[in-house]
């Protein structure tokens, strides 16, 4: 029977789910669970209505397993429109704190939605399905392990909705961008360990001898996510049917396991995990191979080498150690060799190809989210040192360069891949509109522009007016008063947030028809250029 | 096993072997005779699709 398994092994779990919401300690935990249970009976439900008794169809074991990757792709415009959407909210909220909806919706709570929504919902999708893509073509073998891609995709999607609802209730670890509590880790380790045995096994059963680097980079990021995760997630819950937990570490301890993870959240998760993406599908839209492979092979062991290290420049001044706080500065300056290598790398790809720029819009996106790569990286080391971080740290500072790296490198490099893989996946000849692509890479493009500049103008501002004395030692302005300084800044923040959720809408628009069929009519891309006319 | 001891180990033997595998993949890398092997790689994923 088509699905009986499945069905059973999920009316199981939604069993335990009512056993727990039946027994639960705390108020929140009998909420999360009665979403749990509601979300598996949405499941069992779509499985019963598709379920059937004839013998299944024989899979032809040469054949790309590509299902999971269309339902991937799909996730991502889906949790990429939420994520951002949830971002501009509370953009708008700092401005206008009156759109505080107390309790589930007020800034605290949304927050780490945001996060956790564009950087695990959106950024994990959009890696777990372009890793699923390459690794089976550039090992030509097809998925390792059966329908086990369909248990990540699933399992991974009931993680993002467990997270997100536990949010809204309130149940938080309250650890940067690790907020889930401990049966929300439990699964997702589950979960990740699945998505290692998937792609480790596909590696190992490749009928191309040579693992290509795109490869090593997504193996990085899944080895390192699940050692991260697994220690920063250590942890004793009050009852093993309550929402809260306490962390193993304490004190300055707790605090760099917390940042230890944080910053290789950063580093593997946003950087080496996207990188992968780089080396495969900027080879194959500008259809050149990579400037310098041995270049990419020095990318990648000086960047996992040092990445790992650099997680204490988030901790400077803190009761951390002096040499601590040293050690995770100088590796982070010393970031800035493998970063530009990879993104000389990135844009050497195109030489001898520089037209594709004018012609070819996904390119120009792609080219645009290296330059971001590059200009973030540059920008990283220079504030983990720490008289620059003295001024930048606390301040918006931070938050226009996290954007300035989330929107320019990982948003728009992901734009790239699935602009590329969609037409792929779905046999079309090409996307709907070339022209949309278009409009989408300036509305992103200036959108992250106005957002990074407005955060450093307002993020210097802030450090300056904290650090100002008068001549009798006096702080000269009260915190409210920085507050009040910022209202402006805000405002236009969040009108760069809306021009990039505007071109990240249309991209969803322009994905959609391409998978319904659709061909825009239109003037074709590049604009025909006008016949040469000798001079009079 | 205490702290000491093992950060004793960290910043001796464990840095040294670090050090050491870094620097046998970068000259593996550039070998003599690796860039033929490199360029054909670097095709890998324009062969097919």
């Amino acid at each position: 029977m088509k699905f009986g398994t499945e069905i059973v092994a999920l009316g199981l779990f939604a069993f335990v789910a009512l056993v727990a919401a039946g027994f639960g300690v705390d108020e929140p935990f009998r909420q999360h669970m009665w979403v749990l249970l509601i979300v598996l009976l949405g499941f069992i439900t779509i499985l019963l209505r598709n379920t059937s008794f004839a013998a299944p169809a024989a899979i032809d074991p040469s054949a790309y397993m590509d299902g999971p990757i269309r339902y991937g792709a799909i996730a991502t415009m889906f949790w990429g429109v939420v994520g951002m959407l949830v971002g501009v909210v509370i953009a708008l909220q700092l401005a206008y704190p009156d759109l505080n909806i107390e309790p589930w919706f007020n800034f605290g709570r949304l927050r780490p939605l945001h996060t956790s929504g564009v950087v695990f919902a959106f950024g994990g999708n959009a890696l777990i399905c372009t890793s699923l893509y390459v690794v089976q073509r550039t090992c030509r073998a097809r998925l390792f392990g059966g329908d086990l891609a369909w248990f990540v995709f699933w399992g991974y999607q009931l993680f993002i909705v467990m997270a997100a609802t536990g949010y809204l209730l309130g149940i938080t670890e309250s650890r940067e961008y690790a907020e889930p509590e401990w049966y929300v880790d439990l699964w997702l380790t589950i979960v990740w360990v699945a998505y290692l045995v998937l792609f480790l096994g596909t590696i190992l059963k490749r009928r191309e001898p040579h693992i290509y680097v795109a490869n090593w980079f997504y193996l990085s990021f899944i080895v390192t996510i699940a050692m991260l995760h697994v220690i920063n997630n250590l942890s004793m819950p009050v009852s093993f049917v309550g929402s809260k937990s306490y962390s193993a570490f304490s004190g300055v301890q707790d605090a760099l396991t917390q940042w230890w993870y944080g910053h290789n959240a950063v580093g593997f998760f946003l950087t080496a995990g996207f990188l992968g993406m780089m080396y495969y599908f900027v080879p194959k839209q500008a259809n050149r191979p990579v400037y310098s492979y041995r270049l990419s092979i020095i990318h990648f062991w000086a960047l996992i080498f040092l990445y790992i290290w650099a997680g204490p420049h988030h901790l400077h001044y803190t009761a951390l150690p002096d040499w601590a706080q040293t050690l995770g500065m100088v590796f982070s300056i010393m970031l800035w060799m493998p970063s530009w290598g990879g993104m000389i790398n990135g844009l050497m790809t195109l030489s001898g190809a520089w037209d594709k720029l004018r012609t070819d819009p996904i390119i120009r996106m792609m080219v645009m989210a290296i330059a971001f790569y590059g200009m973030s990286t540059f920008e990283g080391p220079m504030m983990s040192i720490k008289a620059v971080n003295s001024l930048s740290h606390y301040t918006d500072w931070t938050i226009g360069h996290v954007h300035s790296g989330a929107l320019g490198w990982v948003g728009m490099i992901s734009f790239g891949a699935i602009y590329f893989m969609v037409p792929k996946l779905w046999n079309r000849d090409r996307l709907y509109s070339l022209r949309l692509v278009n409009w989408h890479f300036w509305l992103a493009t200036l959108g992250i522009v106005v957002y990074a500049a407005v955060m450093w103008v307002s993020g210097v501002m802030q450090g300056l007016m904290w650090r100002e004395y008068d001549e009798q030692g006096f702080l000269v302005y009260s915190f409210a008063e920085t507050v009040a300084a910022m209202h402006p800044y805000y405002v236009m923040r969040a009108l760069g947030g809306a021009m990039y959720l505007a071109g990240m809408l249309i991209m969803a628009w322009n994905i959609a028809m391409t998978i319904l069929g659709y061909q825009r009519e239109e003037q074709p891309m590049p604009d025909p250029v006008p016949a040469l006319q000798p001079a009079e | 096993m205490n702290y000491n001891l093992m950060r004793e180990f960290a910043d001796s033997w464990g840095l040294l072997a670090m050090a050491l595998f870094f620097v046998g993949c970068i000259a593996f890398a550039l070998r003599p005779g690796g860039r033929r092997q490199a360029d054909e790689a670097a095709r890998i994923p324009l062969k097919d699709d």
